[in-house]
C-alpha cells in the first residue's frame, strides 16, 4: 500500500500535463483540477490510516521508485520517505489543497486563464508533495524550487499588469537568495558525510568521526538562510506582503497554508543538525521572535485586508520559528497545521468578501458586512478567533500555548514575553480587522454572492479550525521530546495568562473600534503608523542597498567594458595604418628615390658592417 | 566507417543542397531536412547494433584502459609527417554527436520560412558547419582535428555575414577574427607538443593517445597548454574572450544562432575536456584555480551583462556565457561529479539556448524587431509561442526538472569538492540567473510595450501567426529532450562514464610493442 | 683587340657609370617615356657587368643571363609602351608627378 505513495505526486502532476497540453474548457478543468487532488488525498488518507494501525518498525519507511542521478557516492534518487512528519503534511497538503481547489473553481469563474490556472495549481501540489517526501537533499531541492515557481507563476497569474510580474519577480528572486544559501548548505553536507541522503546525513551526524561543531553551525545557518527565504521571514520576509497580487486562493494555499510552512519543515526534518550547533538553533528562536513582533505591528495598521493577512501570516510562521529554536519541535508543527486550517479559512473569507465586493480589499471602503454575509462573517470570526487564539474553542489556542510553554521551558525569557506580547498584538490586529469590516454602517453592497462550492470548503475549514486543535499529531517517534512538553512548574500562572491574554486583546480592539482608532487613515498620519505600514521600510533599505546598485551597475556597464579593450586594438592598427598610408603618396619618383635610397643603405651596410 | 560516412553524407548533402537550389528555392530546406535525418537515424542504428569493445582496437592503436571507443577508422593521410585520418568515437563523442544532428534539424525547422534568398548556398554552408561540427566531435588526430576546426569557420562566417542583420559583416569578422588567431595559437601549441614528442621519441605523430604520453619540458608545457587553453575558451566563450559571442549571436540568422548557440560553444567545451586534461595533465592541475577563477567571472559578469540588454537576442547571447561558465568550472574541477555536470551542461545548454534563440528569431521574424521595448503581452496573441519561452527562460534559470539544473547541480556539487570559495561565488549565479531569465518572461510575453511601437508594429503584434507546425515539431522536440535530460539523465551518465574516467585518469603506458611500431613505420 | 685584355675593373666601373646614369634618368625625369628609357639604360648597364664578369671569368653563364635580360627587356618595353599609351590616352599626359591617383 505505501508503494502507492507517488500517487499523491503523480495524479496531480498527471493533472498538470492534461490541463496544460490540452486546455480544456472551464468544467472539465475544474473537473481534472480537483479530481486529480481529491483522488490524491484519498489514497494518502487511506495510507496515513494503514501507517497508524501498522507503522513500520523503525517508524518510517523509505519507497524508492528510480534512479535520478547516479554518480559514485552521489545518489539522488526518486524515492518516498514517509514517516508521520511526512504524512501530517500530505494531509493538510492535500486535504487544505483540495478544497482550496473547490473553491477556486467558484472564485476563478469565467476567468479566460481558469485551465491555466488548476494547471499551476495542480503543479504546485505535485511539487510541494515532492518537497515534503523527499529523501534526499537534491529532490528536497527539487520540491523546494518547484513550488517556488508555481508561487511565482500564479502571483503574476493576471499578467497584463506590470504590477502582479514585479511582485512575482521579487517572490521567486528573493527566495532565490535563500535557497542559494540553503544549496550551498546541501555542497557542505555532502563534502563532509559523502551522502545527499536525508537520513544517512542525520544518522552520520551523530557519529564522533564526523563530528564537526562549527560545521555543523554553518551548515545550519545556511539551511536557516534556505528557510527563511521561503517562510518569509526576517530579512527575507519582503516578498509576501506583495505576493498578494495573485488570486486570494493562490494566497491560502501557497502563501499562507502550505508553501510559506516549508521552512519550517525544513527545520523540523534537519532537526538534528540544529540540535548539535545550539547557536544556529538559537538563531532561529531569534529569527521568529523578531519576525512576529515585526510583521505583528505592521498588520496592525494596513488597510488592504490580504495585507493584514499577510503580515499575520509572517507573524504566525514567525512563531513556529520560535517554537523550533526553542526545541518545542511538534509545537511547531501543530502550529503549523492549525494555521494551514484557520489561515486558509481566513483567506478564502477574505476571498468571498472581495469576490462579493467587485474586487475591492481596501477595508476602508467595507464595513457593515455582519448582515449581508452572515456565513462569511461567521467563517471570519473563527478564523480570527483561532488567529488570536481565543482560549478553549479555537484551535489556535492549543497550539499557540504549547510554543509559548515551551519558551518558557527553555529558559530564555525574552522569547516568552516576546511570544506574550505576539500574542496580544495578534489579538488586537485579527478583531480590529473584524470590526472594521464585518461592524458599523455598511459602505459598499456586494453584488455577488458566494457560490455553493465556495460555501462548503468556508464550513469544513471553519470546522477544523474550531476542532483542529483536538488532533493528536504522532511526532514522537520522529521530532525528539519537546521543551513544551517538560514540566518546570509555574504552568498554572502561564496558562491563565494566556487564556486572558486574547480576551484583553479583543477588548482592547473593541475599545479602539469604539474610539475610532483604527489606524487606516493614508495622509496625515503619524510617522511610526507610516513605517510600520511600509513594513519597517525593508523594501526601501532593500531598494537602496542591493537593487539601486545592482540596476545602476547593469546599466552604466551595458555595452560590456571588456569589449572596448578589443575595440582599442582595432583602433590601434586604424591609427597604425593610417600612419603608413602617409607614404604612399603616389608619386613614382619618390618611390624610386625612396627604394634606391633604401637598396643603398642596405648594400652599405653589408659591405661596411 | 561509420563516422566517416557521416561527415561525407553532411559534405555531399550540402553540395547537394546548393545544386538543388539552382532547381527550385524550397528544395534544399527538404534536401538538408532529409540529410540529416538520414544521418541521425543511421548514427542511432549503429550505434545500437555496434560492439564497443572494438575487435580492431589493436589495428586502430587505440591503448586500452582509455575508454570504450567505437567505430575507429585509421588512414594515413600525410605520411611524411605522421598525420592520419583517425576517426573514433566513445560515449562523449556519440551524445555530441546526436545533439549534432538534433540540432541540425532544429536550425533546418528555424530556417524554414526564413530563408528566402539563396536557400540553396545557405543551406550548403548550415550542412558544412555541421560537418565541421561532427568532425571535431569525432578525429583523434590533432591536426585532422583542427583541419575541421577551420571547416567549421567559413561557412560560419559566410551564414553570418550573408543572412545576418544589419550589423552582420561587423559580427561576422569578429567572430572570424577571434576564433582565427585563437585557432593559430592552438596550431602553434600542436606542433610544438608533436616536436617535443619527436624530440623525445623520434616519431613525429599528431596521434592523440601517442601524444598523451608526452613529457613536456618544465616552464614550457604551460605555454604549449595556453595555446589549446586559449583557442577552447575564446570558442566557449569565457571571460575575457566572450565579446565576439554577443555581436555573433544577435546578428546571425537564426539558424545560424541556434548552431552557434548549440553546437560551435560545445566545441570549445568538447576541447577542453578532450585535450587539456588527458595532454596536460600536471599543467591543468596547476592552471585550474585560475581557470576555474575565470569559469566564475563568467558565470558572474555575464549574468550581470545579461540583464541589461535591451535586445532579445544579445540577452540570451550572455545567458550562454554565463552557462558556459559553468562548464569552465566544472571540467577543470576535475573530478567525476562535475565533469559529468559539464557533459550534462552541455547537452542542456545546447537545447535551451538553441531553443530561445529560435523564440527570438521567429519573433523577429514577425514583429521586426528584437528589442524588448517593442514587445510585450505576447501571451495573449501567441499562446503557444508564450509558452514555449516561459518555458525555456525557466529551463534557462536552473529549475529543477530541467537539463540545466541537473548540469549546474553537479558542476556545484563537484566543484565544492575541490574549492569551495568559488564554488560559493558561482552559486551566487542562482540568483543573478532568475533576475534576466524572469525579465524575458515579463518583457516580452507578459505586461504590454513599454516603448510606443514604431508604425505598424502594434497591427503586426496583434496579426502576428503562432508558431507554425514545423516550429512546434521541433520546440516539441526540444521539450522532451531537455525534460528527459532533467528527470532521466542517468542514461547519458552512464555512456559518458567511461569517457570521463579515462579522461581523468593518468594515460595509460602503451605496452604493446605493435602499437609503438606502427607508429614508427608510420613515422618514416 | 680582345675583349680579355680590358681590365674588369674597367668594365665594371664602365657599368656602374651606365647604371648610375640610367638610374639618375629613372630619378629625374618627368616623362614616362624618358622613364622606361633610363630603365632600359639600367638593364644594359647589368647586361654589360654581367657579359664582362662571364668573360673574365670563362664561363657562359654571362651570355645566358644577357639573353635572359635581353627578352626580358624586350618584354618589359612592350607592356611598358602599351601601358604609356593607354596612360597618354586616358590621361593627356606623361609627366609623373602629375600622374598621382594611386595613393593612400
Amino acid at each position: 500500500m505505501l508503494n502507492a505513495i507517488a500517487c499523491v505526486t503523480l495524479l496531480p502532476l498527471f493533472g498538470f500535463f492534461v490541463l496544460t497540453l490540452l486546455r480544456p474548457p472551464e468544467r472539465v478543468a475544474a473537473w481534472i483540477g480537483c479530481g486529480t487532488v481529491a483522488a490524491a488525498a484519498a489514497i494518502l488518507f487511506t495510507i496515513t490510516i494503514g501507517f497508524l494501525q501498522n507503522p513500520p518498525a523503525e517508524g518510517h519507511a523509505v519507497v524508492h521508485y528510480g534512479t535520478w542521478v547516479g554518480i559514485g557516492s552521489f545518489q539522488p534518487g526518486f524515492s518516498a520517505w514517509v514517516d508521520m512528519l511526512t504524512l501530517t503534511m500530505l494531509c493538510i497538503i492535500t486535504g487544505v489543497g483540495f478544497l482550496i481547489h473547490v473553491y477556486s473553481a467558484g472564485y476563478m469563474v469565467r476567468d479566460e486563464g481558469f485551465a491555466r490556472y488548476f494547471s499551476y495549481l495542480n503543479l504546485f501540489i505535485a511539487a510541494m508533495t515532492v518537497l515534503v517526501m523527499a529523501d534526499n537533499l537534491l529532490l528536497l531541492f527539487m520540491g523546494w524550487e518547484g513550488v517556488g515557481l508555481c508561487s511565482y507563476l500564479l502571483i503574476g497569474f493576471w499578467y497584463r499588469d506590470p504590477a502582479n510580474g514585479a511582485a512575482a519577480r521579487k517572490a521567486f528572486i528573493v527566495t532565490r537568495v535563500g535557497d542559494t544559501a540553503m544549496i550551498i548548505g546541501f555542497f557542505m553536507l555532502y563534502l563532509q558525510f559523502s551522502t545527499i541522503d536525508i537520513a544517512e546525513i542525520l544518522r552520520r551526524s551523530h557519529e564522533a568521526i564526523y563530528f564537526n561543531q562549527s560545521l555543523y553551525t554553518v551548515v545550519a545557518l545556511l539551511l536557516l538562510g534556505g528557510a527563511v527565504g521561503k517562510s518569509a521571514q526576517l530579512p527575507l520576509q519582503t516578498w509576501l506582503p506583495d505576493a498578494m497580487a495573485g488570486p486570494t486562493p493562490v494566497s491560502a494555499l501557497i502563501h499562507a497554508a502550505t508553501m510559506v510552512t516549508a521552512g519550517v519543515y525544513l527545520i523540523a526534518r534537519t532537526h538534528p543538525l540544529f540540535m548539535q550547533a545550539p547557536l544556529a538553533q538559537h538563531a532561529v528562536g531569534w529569527v521568529g521572535l523578531l519576525t512576529l513582533l515585526i510583521a505583528g505591528a505592521s498588520a496592525l495598521v494596513q488597510v488592504d485586508i490580504k495585507r493584514i493577512l499577510a503580515y499575520s501570516t509572517i507573524s504566525q510562521i514567525g512563531y513556529m520559528f520560535l517554537g523550533l529554536g526553542v526545541g518545542a519541535w511538534s509545537a511547531s508543527i501543530f502550529h503549523l497545521m492549525t494555521h494551514a486550517f484557520f489561515k486558509a479559512l481566513l483567506f478564502l473569507s477574505a476571498g468571498t468578501v472581495i469576490f462579493c465586493l467587485h474586487h475591492k480589499q481596501d477595508i476602508t471602503e467595507m464595513g457593515g458586512l455582519r448582515k449581508l454575509m452572515p456565513l462569511t462573517f461567521a467563517s471570519f470570526v473563527i478564523g480570527c478567533g483561532s488567529l488570536a487564539s481565543l482560549p478553549l474553542i479555537t484551535s489556535g489556542f492549543y497550539s499557540k500555548d504549547e510554543i509559548l510553554i515551551g519558551a518558557w521551558n527553555s529558559g530564555e525569557m525574552a522569547f516568552f514575553w516576546g511570544g506574550v506580547v505576539g500574542a496580544l498584538i495578534t489579538a488586537v490586529y485579527s478583531f480590529r480587522l473584524v470590526f472594521v469590516v464585518f461592524f458599523g454602517a455598511p459602505k459598499t453592497h456586494p453584488d455577488h454572492a458566494p457560490t455553493l462550492n465556495m460555501q462548503v470548503p468556508l464550513v469544513l475549514l471553519g470546522i477544523l479550525s474550531v476542532m483542529g486543535g483536538a488532533i493528536h499529531l504522532r511526532l514522537d517517534g520522529v521530532l525528539p521530546i519537546g521543551s513544551h512538553e517538560v514540566s518546570t512548574g509555574g504552568h498554572g500562572m502561564i496558562s491563565a495568562l494566556l487564556i486572558v491574554l486574547p480576551l484583553v486583546g479583543v477588548a482592547l480592539a473593541w475599545w479602539l473600534y469604539r474610539r475610532g482608532i483604527t489606524w487606516t487613515k493614508t495622509t496625515g498620519a503619524p510617522a511610526a503608523m507610516l513605517f510600520f505600514r511600509r513594513g519597517w521600510a525593508f523594501d526601501a533599505l532593500y531598494d537602496a542597498v542591493l537593487v539601486h546598485p545592482w540596476v545602476w551597475l547593469a546599466t552604466v556597464n551595458r555595452s560590456d567594458v571588456v569589449d572596448s579593450g578589443y575595440t582599442a586594438v582595432a583602433r590601434l592598427t586604424q591609427w597604425l595604418y593610417q600612419q603608413a598610408s602617409i607614404t604612399q603618396t603616389g608619386s613614382v619618383r619618390w618611390y624610386a628615390g625612396v627604394m634606391i635610397f633604401g637598396f643603398t643603405l642596405i648594400l652599405s651596410a653589408a659591405v661596411f658592417l | 566507417m561509420m563516422l566517416l560516412d557521416l561527415i561525407v553524407l553532411l559534405f555531399g548533402g550540402g553540395i547537394l543542397a546548393w545544386i538543388s537550389g539552382r532547381m527550385d528555392a524550397r528544395f534544399p530546406r527538404w534536401v538538408s531536412l532529409i540529410v540529416l535525418l538520414v544521418g541521425l537515424l543511421y548514427l542511432i542504428t549503429h550505434w545500437v547494433g555496434a560492439d564497443p569493445d572494438l575487435a580492431d582496437r589493436a589495428l586502430s592503436g587505440i591503448p586500452s584502459g582509455s575508454g570504450v571507443w567505437q567505430f575507429a577508422l585509421v588512414a594515413d593521410w600525410m605520411p611524411l609527417f605522421g598525420v592520419k585520418f583517425f576517426l573514433a568515437a566513445d560515449g562523449l563523442s556519440l551524445a555530441l554527436l546526436v545533439l549534432t544532428f538534433g540540432l541540425g534539424i532544429v536550425a533546418v525547422f528555424s530556417a524554414w520560412s526564413e530563408i528566402t534568398d539563396r536557400s540553396g548556398f545557405f543551406y550548403f554552408n548550415l550542412l558544412w558547419t555541421l560537418a565541421g561540427v561532427a568532425g571535431i566531435f569525432s578525429a583523434l588526430d590533432l591536426l585532422l582535428f583542427f583541419f575541421f576546426w577551420e571547416v567549421m569557420l567559413i561557412p560560419m562566417y559566410f551564414l553570418i555575414s550573408l543572412w545576418g542583420h544589419e550589423k552582420r559583416e561587423y559580427a561576422a569578422l569578429k567572430f572570424f577574427i577571434f576564433t582565427q588567431v585563437s585557432g593559430l595559437l592552438m596550431l602553434l601549441s600542436i606542433i610544438a607538443l608533436a616536436f617535443f614528442h619527436y624530440q623525445q621519441t623520434g616519431v613525429i605523430t599528431f596521434d592523440y593517445f601517442s601524444l598523451r604520453n608526452t613529457p613536456l619540458p618544465e616552464g614550457v608545457g604551460i605555454w604549449v597548454m595556453l595555446g589549446f587553453f586559449v583557442a577552447f575558451t575564446v570558442k566557449l566563450p569565457s571571460v575575457p574572450f566572450h565579446t565576439w559571442l554577443p555581436d555573433a549571436h544577435t546578428q546571425a540568422p537564426t539558424a545560424g544562432s541556434v548552431l552557434l548557440a548549440g553546437l560551435l560553444l560545445k566545441t570549445g567545451a568538447y576541447g577542453l575536456m578532450r585535450f587539456i586534461l588527458p595532454l596536460f595533465p600536471s599543467q591543468a592541475a596547476q592552471f585550474a584555480p585560475i581557470a576555474m577563477l575565470l569559469g566564475v567571472i563568467s558565470i558572474l559578469y555575464a549574468a550581470k551583462l545579461a540583464f541589461a540588454q535591451l535586445d532579445f537576442k544579445r540577452l540570451i547571447a550572455y545567458t550562454s556565457i554565463s552557462h558556459m561558465g559553468f562548464i569552465l568550472l566544472g571540467i577543470f574541477s576535475a573530478n567525476a561529479l562535475a565533469m559529468q555536470g559539464a557533459v550534462i551542461q552541455m547537452l542542456a545548454h545546447g537545447i535551451s539556448s538553441s531553443a530561445l534563440f529560435a523564440i527570438a528569431g521567429s519573433l523577429q521574424h514577425r514583429l521586426h524587431t528584437r528589442q524588448f521595448s517593442r514587445m510585450g503581452g505576447l501571451a495573449k496573441t501567441m499562446p503557444n509561442t508564450a509558452a514555449m519561452g516561459v518555458f525555456f527562460s525557466i529551463a534557462a534559470l536552473g529549475m529543477p526538472g530541467f537539463g540545466n539544473f541537473v548540469g549546474e547541480a553537479l558542476v556545484l556539487f563537484g566543484s565544492f569538492q575541490v574549492n569551495p570559495l568559488l564554488t560559493m561565488l558561482a552559486t551566487v549565479g542562482m540568483i543573478l540567473s532568475p533576475i534576466y531569465a524572469l525579465k524575458i518572461i515579463q518583457k516580452v510575453f507578459h505586461a504590454n510595450a513599454e516603448a510606443e511601437p514604431i508604425g505598424d508594429a502594434l497591427g503586426e503584434q496583434a496579426r502576428a501567426e503562432d508558431f507554425r507546425f514545423h516550429e512546434r515539431l521541433s520546440m516539441g522536440l526540444m521539450v522532451v529532450a531537455i525534460l528527459w535530460l532533467g528527470v532521466h539523465p542517468q542514461p547519458v551518465i552512464r555512456l559518458v562514464e567511461p569517457s570521463i574516467s579515462a579522461l581523468l585518469v593518468p594515460a595509460p603506458v602503451q605496452v604493446s610493442g605493435l602499437a609503438q611500431q606502427d607508429e614508427w613505420s608510420i613515422g618514416r | 683587340m680582345n675583349a680579355a685584355n680590358i681590365p674588369l675593373d674597367h668594365l665594371m666601373l664602365l657599368s656602374c657609370m651606365i647604371f648610375v646614369i640610367g638610374l639618375a634618368g629613372v630619378m629625374m625625369r618627368r616623362n614616362v617615356l624618358y622613364i622606361l628609357m633610363s630603365l632600359e639604360i639600367v638593364l644594359n648597364a647589368v647586361c654589360l657587368a654581367f657579359v664582362s664578369a662571364g668573360a673574365h671569368w670563362g664561363k657562359a653563364d654571362g651570355q645566358i643571363m644577357f639573353m635572359l635580360i635581353l627578352s626580358l627587356a624586350a618584354a618589359e618595353v612592350s607592356v611598358g609602351l602599351g601601358l604609356i599609351l593607354q596612360i597618354h590616352r586616358k590621361h593627356g599626359t606623361l609627366d609623373v608627378d602629375r600622374l598621382k591617383e594611386l595613393q593612400g
